[in-house]
């Protein structure tokens, strides 16, 4: 994965219309935007912290905090709503103790909604590191943080 | 009012795909080829009119992956390779039956096409042996496509007659599913391009507009603002820069038709962007596009990798003096930048913050320069409309909306995914036969149309046209295309509240009805889904006094707001209120959620006679609000009971009443 | 062209906005949003009015006018939606309106009060916020912002510095520095122009009128207060006075009814800086020092070039401001010349400004624990104390200032607005250079409120290149030009505030753009009268120099007068 100084070298004289851009990349390559990225893309750009920052914010698609092993998205678009997705994440946040954008204290796991995944056909659908699961029931969801669970930590965040 | 439904003459499914002009052969890889038969031939292989080996067809769109698309591939890719067999392995796109995924055709030389529906990993190599047997009647058989000098199998029912696709007019997607969207050679064969090439020695950009407008397009986003008109306006700017937009940011929840389209035919997106850009006088073409469809993203960045290597984008596309090139924008996930001037100020690098109009964006619009934003579907319609000529556009459909609309089906109903009809096609038409009707043989409720600006249409309405007016006359609106059915199970006022949940996070927070009343909308229906237990001295009042408020409250949501996400806002409430009142009425008088979704107000018992004292429920209760002594029945005590529904999720032997 | 705004003719120009030919007309539409001179965001939605052939209301404040326009500026329809976006705000705030900085100047009570908003019908969930009481001058009450967006436009736009931005979205957003961190650790330079822009009581000064009462009451202490040259033009308007009025003589008089021992005019030490910043400049050009040399008076100035331009800090001329400087004075040679223990001296500044507040805290203005300003008053709390007290300004008699720091020249006065300082500078400057006092004492080149003033003016040999800079943005872009290598200039005077300290972020609220106009008039019509017009004729400023200091830029200047500067790191 590219450093930090190596994405923002790729934007030589750009301005601000590349900053979405080179935060999407920048937390592509890091997992997450860290403050000292966002000052530094700041930097670069030429804008003051406070708007990157308040960009950053204004878009579902940052987060500040790093993930864990195992990102779970769950969707919560009309058709998984409609299909039970209220109550697939209510049993995620139970189980794991977390909320949307947050991370578990031992980095396994970080749970964030996204709107819709437009996989609407397989709703209620829940999303794990990319990977669909479809029909998703509390009891599966259950099954499945079991699963990853017994996998452990064997993988580094943000792969 | 139950009005006669308005039937348009309604074309097949599918109609042979066009043929190339002959200027375009020169285009096809590989150099140029002399007309006549052997340019025939290619052609020919190219439009799998002919095959020299069989070829297998496996749907790998976003949601034949989530079904498992990827694991079949590999498993047939195996599956060839062990019994020594050639034969082409094509990725496709989804060709819109997502619940039949994962969806194999397969074609073998001289016959036609098949197509097969579930067929995870396991089952593919007996399915194909099956095939190389000749033995292709199967359970998971869906139907043979017709194909012009082809076989067909013989008693293998049509796909034209299957109640999927049989009241469809595939015009945008006619190549989803079919083609392979990384071969440009298979699109230029199937007519793509032929309309750019036409129109740009043919065709000055006044006239484009002309026919654009003559043809009755109207924007597919949303809003039905005529397309043609748009294009003038800009146009007419004197400009040295202009821009054009291709708003892929399908924000609506429960809508994917955008992505369907980009990941099974990119090309028709590339052309209809090039003529647009021609039409107005752009230069430059923007796809904002969800960075949540990486899918789509690869696939249209190959597609404009290629229309640029091959000339149809660029400098002097097609050798006219025409030049025009196209960047792709991920968006970052904000639904209201699926309005216009929030998108521009996204590209711009800022919030998606809609900004005042006038200056309208086909005068000032991004970086200050004249701009024309159009959705994926409506420019993905354009190169139809030039190379078939705007009356045969406008032939189909209503009076006031032409042509054909793409939906995303999905909700609760038998036959889930992409379907586009002919404006005009009664809505009753797509859910109960296109989408096989309400599983379980449970009773239809509701189609919520149009996504959170839209509105949820009653049974009593079903029978409407699909076109702008008569959806904007029953309280929706045409939005994206998103159509989630909701069955008896569904309630009303849980939906809207979703919604209202919804809105108030993805409003941008600059105007204050919007942010602010979107947001006491929410709290008045938590209010009144809000069981009595919770509540505390003067909640009652407070709930009661919010619900009158609530129709003002709406009024001047949709009167003052900024944009027109704010605009159309409280439309989920209102709806909602206008068809389905009596469940309201329950929730707030009755204090009872008629459906029993919303667990505040359900109240839980314990069967006696069922309960076989295996105490799961007791131990799982999170409030201890269930005793009983092992072995013997439960009961639960109300007072301690917050019903959350855990003891109906754990008891085995269904002695959990609800009511 | 000609428009009908309720059923009246109007005539319109083309390209204006429709609130603009709304007011022109005498009628009053509400904003919360809008911004004098920037370009309207159309946020808050108050100006929405009907207009006939439109569906929706239109926003007045962004919509331009046309031919023909048929206006309703209160249709049942346009007042409906203005009282139900109030009742909206007023739904989710706080409801402690009685212990408000803000009670009686608060934008939002005003239009609930003008819309009739009687009853509460909304009864929303409030917003959990913490009080940023961090920085050394400013507040922040988040739970009482109603998201109008001009902190952070004033900011940004009109200050160049960008502190802070909206973070978040929908209803959950919300105003803040980067990473919603408190104010301390931002680049917020305390201007106060946030304070001056903010409709309610979310943004305001750290008070300092308890810790001034409490060492009025305290018998021991000897409270001395000195006051800037901006706050005796501006103070009659915190008293219903129309703006324009000097009430120096009278708030003198009631700075003693308040009970402070010894009232100083700081126009005094701003004679002084003349003198030593003249010198400085002299100084600078004769020994090809570093040039061009920038004024050093405005704290939220100093703070912004040590934060974003810390390579620019040896620019800025080393003299204290003259609030500091005679702080200096008063706890070294005044006490010692009194027998007075400077520990016992109360010092108090009232000044038109928040930064201010962070100068007198900054550790190179504090000695052996004795800070050379214990504590600044902004003008609205002189006004406060002013009240508390039942006193009548208007009918006070007016009195002078004590010696020996209460007699100044006019020149020292002209601190107070945009262009001031180098007005005084030149004319002493030109006497320090060519022993002789220049024709026209007027530079009228530097008046006005223009973003910014340049002039190459003769003095003796020299033609010095000078620039005047009215608010942090245009400083910057002075700022910007030198960076990209502009060499012509010898002198920049730069006011944080745009439009000086008359405009200042310590100033009476909510007054109309045209007292900013009225201030500055009185300030020039105070010099024009004024017999002594040059700094070096203030025969208080020549005793100090005969009897303590010896000569400008001497060694007890050095000591007391001057100070240094360091690179701040903060989030930028």
């Amino acid at each position: 994965m590219p450093t930090l100084q190596v994405i923002l070298n790729e934007h030589p004289h750009a301005g601000r219309d590349a900053l979405i851009p080179v935060l999407q990349q920048v937390q592509e390559a890091q997992g997450f935007l860290s403050r000292g990225a966002i000052t530094a893309i700041g930097r670069h750009l030429g804008l003051p912290a406070s708007k990157v920052y308040g960009v950053a914010t204004f878009y579902n698609q940052f987060r500040f905090q790093p993930l864990g092993t195992y990102h779970i998205q769950v969707c919560r678009g009309t058709a998984c709503h409609v299909k039970g997705s209220l109550g697939t994440l209510e049993s995620v946040q139970r189980l794991l103790a977390i909320r949307p954008g947050g991370t578990t204290k031992d980095g396994l796991f970080s749970l964030e909604t996204v709107a819709c995944l437009g996989a609407c056909g397989l709703a209620p659908v829940v999303c794990v590191n990319g990977e669909f699961f479809a029909g998703m029931t509390p009891e599966g969801l259950r099954r499945l943080l079991d699963t990853f669970r017994k996998r452990g930590t064997a993988h580094d965040p943000g792969t | 009012m139950t009005q006669a439904p308005e039937r348009p003459n309604a074309p097949p499914c599918w109609e042979p795909p066009p043929r190339p002009i002959t200027e375009l052969a020169s285009y096809l890889s590989g150099g140029n080829t002399p007309p006549g038969a052997v340019l025939n031939e290619r052609i020919a292989l190219l439009r799998r009119e002919r095959l020299v080996r069989p070829a297998i067809f496996v749907g790998t769109g976003t949601c034949g992956l989530g079904a498992g698309a990827g694991r079949t591939l590999q498993a047939i890719r195996g599956h060839l390779k062990a019994r020594h067999i050639e034969a082409d392995l094509v990725e496709v796109g989804c060709i819109g039956l997502c619940s039949d995924e994962p969806l194999v055709d397969v074609q073998l030389p001289g016959r036609t096409r098949l197509s097969f529906r579930a067929v995870t990993e396991e089952k593919a190599a007996p399915l194909l042996d099956g095939v190389w047997a000749g033995q292709v009647k199967t359970p998971s058989l869906v139907g043979q496509f017709s194909g012009d000098g082809l076989d067909p199998w013989p008693k293998v029912p049509w796909l034209h007659d299957n109640p999927f696709f049989a009241p469809q007019t595939r015009w945008v997607l006619a190549n989803c599913g079919l083609v392979d969207p990384s071969s440009l050679d298979e699109t230029i064969a199937r007519g793509g391009y032929s309309a750019l090439h036409q129109t740009l020695r043919t065709l000055k950009p006044a006239q484009v507009c002309d026919r654009v407008e003559r043809s009755g397009l109207r924007g597919r986003g949303g809003g039905g603002f005529p397309t043609g008109r748009k294009w003038h306006v800009a146009r007419a700017q004197a400009a040295s820069q202009k821009y054009l937009i291709c708003n892929a940011d399908e924000g609506d929840p429960g809508a994917f038709m955008d992505r369907a389209l980009i990941e099974g035919d990119p090309h028709r997106l590339v052309e209809g962007m090039a003529l647009a850009g021609y039409a107005i006088g752009a230069s430059l073409g923007y796809v904002y596009i969800r960075a949540e469809y990486p899918l789509a993203i690869r696939r249209l960045a190959k597609a404009v990798d290629q229309a640029r290597e091959r000339g149809f984008l660029g400098r002097a596309v097609l050798g006219s003096a025409f030049d025009f090139d196209i960047r792709i924008k991920q968006g970052a996930g904000a639904f209201v930048c699926g309005e216009e001037t929030a998108l521009m100020n996204s590209i711009e690098g800022r919030r998606g913050m809609p900004r005042p109009r006038p200056p309208y964006p086909a005068e000032k619009g991004l970086f200050g320069k004249p701009t024309v934003i159009n959705n994926v579907e409506t420019l993905a319609n354009v190169p139809g409309i030039l190379l078939r000529g705007d009356a045969w556009f406008s032939a189909l459909g209503t009076a006031g909306s032409k042509g054909t609309k793409v939906f995303a089906l999905s909700g609760k109903v038998n036959r889930t995914g992409l379907v586009e009809v002919a404006m005009g096609t009664p809505l009753r038409q797509i859910v109960f036969n296109v989408g096989g009707g309400i599983p379980e043989g449970k009773a239809y409720k509701a189609v919520q149309i149009g996504g959170p600006s839209g509105g949820c249409i009653p049974s009593s309405q079903l029978d409407i046209p699909i076109d702008y007016e008569s959806l904007k006359a029953v309280g929706a609106m045409m939005g994206s295309g998103g159509l989630v059915v909701m069955d008896e199970g569904t309630c009303m006022v849980d939906v809207a509240k979703f919604f209202m949940d919804f809105i108030q996070r993805e409003s941008c927070g600059k105007c204050i009805p919007c942010r602010e009343g979107t947001r006491r909308m929410l709290e008045v229906l938590e209010s009144i889904t809000r069981g009595r237990r919770g509540e505390k001295g003067a909640d009652a009042l407070q709930r009661f006094q919010g619900i009158m408020a609530l129709n003002e409250l709406a009024e001047v949501i949709k009167d003052s707001s900024l944009c027109g996400l704010g605009q159309s806002a409280p439309n989920p409430v209102l709806s909602t209120l206008r068809w389905f009142r009596d469940e309201y009425e329950a929730h707030i008088y009755d204090r009872r959620c008629p459906a029993r979704v919303c667990p505040q107000l359900l109240s839980y018992s314990i069967n006696a006679e069922a309960c076989k004292g295996c105490a799961l429920c007791l131990k799982k209760c999170p409030t201890d609000a269930i005793m009983g002594a092992p072995k013997s029945p439960h009961y639960i005590i109300q007072d301690k009971c917050i019903a959350c529904g855990t003891c109906l999720t754990v008891c085995k032997s269904r002695a959990v009443l609800v009511q | 062209m000609r428009i009908e705004i309720n059923e009246r003719p109007v005539e319109a120009t083309q390209g204006e906005t429709l609130l603009t030919a709304i007011r022109r007309a005498g009628v009053r539409v509400p904003t919360l949003c809008h911004m004098e001179g920037l370009p309207p965001t159309g946020a808050c939605r108050l100006c929405v009015v009907e207009v006939e052939g439109q569906r929706g209301l239109i926003p007045s404040c962004s919509y331009p006018v046309y031919e023909g326009m048929k206006v309703r500026t209160h249709s049942p329809r346009a007042v409906r939606a203005r009282h139900t976006i109030v009742e909206l705000l007023l739904s989710n705030h706080p409801d402690d309106c009685l212990y408000c900085v803000r009670n009686g100047t608060c934008e939002l009570r005003k239009l609930a009060e003008e819309l009739g908003v009687h009853q509460r019908r909304f009864t929303g969930l409030s917003r959990a916020s913490r009080v940023d009481v961090s920085g050394p001058a400013l507040t922040r009450e988040p739970s009482k912002c109603v998201l109008c967006g001009k902190c952070v436009r004033v900011c940004e736009e009109v200050q160049g510095v960008g502190a802070i931005d909206f973070i978040g979205r929908g209803s959950a957003t919300k105003v803040g520095p980067a990473f919603d961190e408190a104010l301390n650790l931002s680049s917020c330079v305390l201007c106060g122009q946030c304070v001056m822009a903010c409709p309610t009581g979310a943004l305001h000064e750290q008070s300092h009128v308890k810790q001034v009462l409490d060492a009025l009451r305290n018998p021991e202490m000897m409270v001395v207060v000195q006051h800037a040259p901006a706050v005796s033009v501006t103070l009659a308007e915190a008293f219903g006075l129309p703006p324009g009025r000097d009430v120096d003589g009278k708030m003198v008089a009631a700075l003693r009814r308040l009970g402070f021992h010894r009232v100083f005019d700081t126009a005094f030490s701003a004679d002084l800086t003349v003198m030593e910043e003249a010198s400085e400049l002299v100084h600078r050009i004769q020994s090809r020092g570093t040039l061009p040399m920038m004024t050093s008076c405005s704290p939220a100035w100093i703070k912004f070039v040590e934060e974003f331009y810390p390579g620019f800090t040896g620019h800025l001329s080393t003299c204290k401001s003259p609030q500091q400087m005679l702080g200096a004075i008063l706890k070294s040679h005044y006490a010692e010349s009194r027998g007075l223990d400077p520990a016992k001296i109360y010092s108090v500044a009232v000044m038109p400004c928040t930064a201010k507040k962070f100068e007198a805290g900054r550790p190179e203005m504090i000695h052996d624990g004795v800070s050379d300003i214990d504590a600044v008053l902004t003008t609205r709390e002189l006004a406060e104390l002013i009240r508390m007290h039942g006193l009548d300004l208007e009918a006070l008699p007016p009195e002078k200032a004590d010696d020996p720091f209460g007699g100044r020249s006019s020149a020292g006065k002209l601190f107070g607005a945009t262009g001031g300082v180098m007005e005084a500078a030149v004319r002493t400057a030109h006497y320090l250079l060519t022993g002789k006092e220049m024709d026209v004492l007027d530079a009228v080149e530097f008046r006005g409120l223009e973003g910014i003033k340049e002039a190459r003016v003769r003095v003796g040999d020299l033609e010095l290149g000078l620039a005047v800079a009215s608010g942090l943005g245009n400083a910057r872009a002075l700022l910007e030009q030198i960076q990209g290598g502009r060499s012509d200039l010898h002198f920049i005077e730069v006011m944080s505030c745009p439009g000086g300290c008359i405009a200042g972020g310590g100033q009476i609220i909510g007054v109309d753009p045209g007292a900013i106009t009225a201030r500055m008039k009185a300030l020039y019509d105070i010099d024009a009268r004024s017999a002594v017009r040059v700094a070096h004729r203030n025969e208080g400023v020549r005793t100090l120099y005969d009897t303590f200091l010896g000569e400008p830029l001497g060694e007890a200047s050095h000591r007391l007068l001057h100070t240094h500067y360091t690179p701040r790191h903060v989030i930028t």
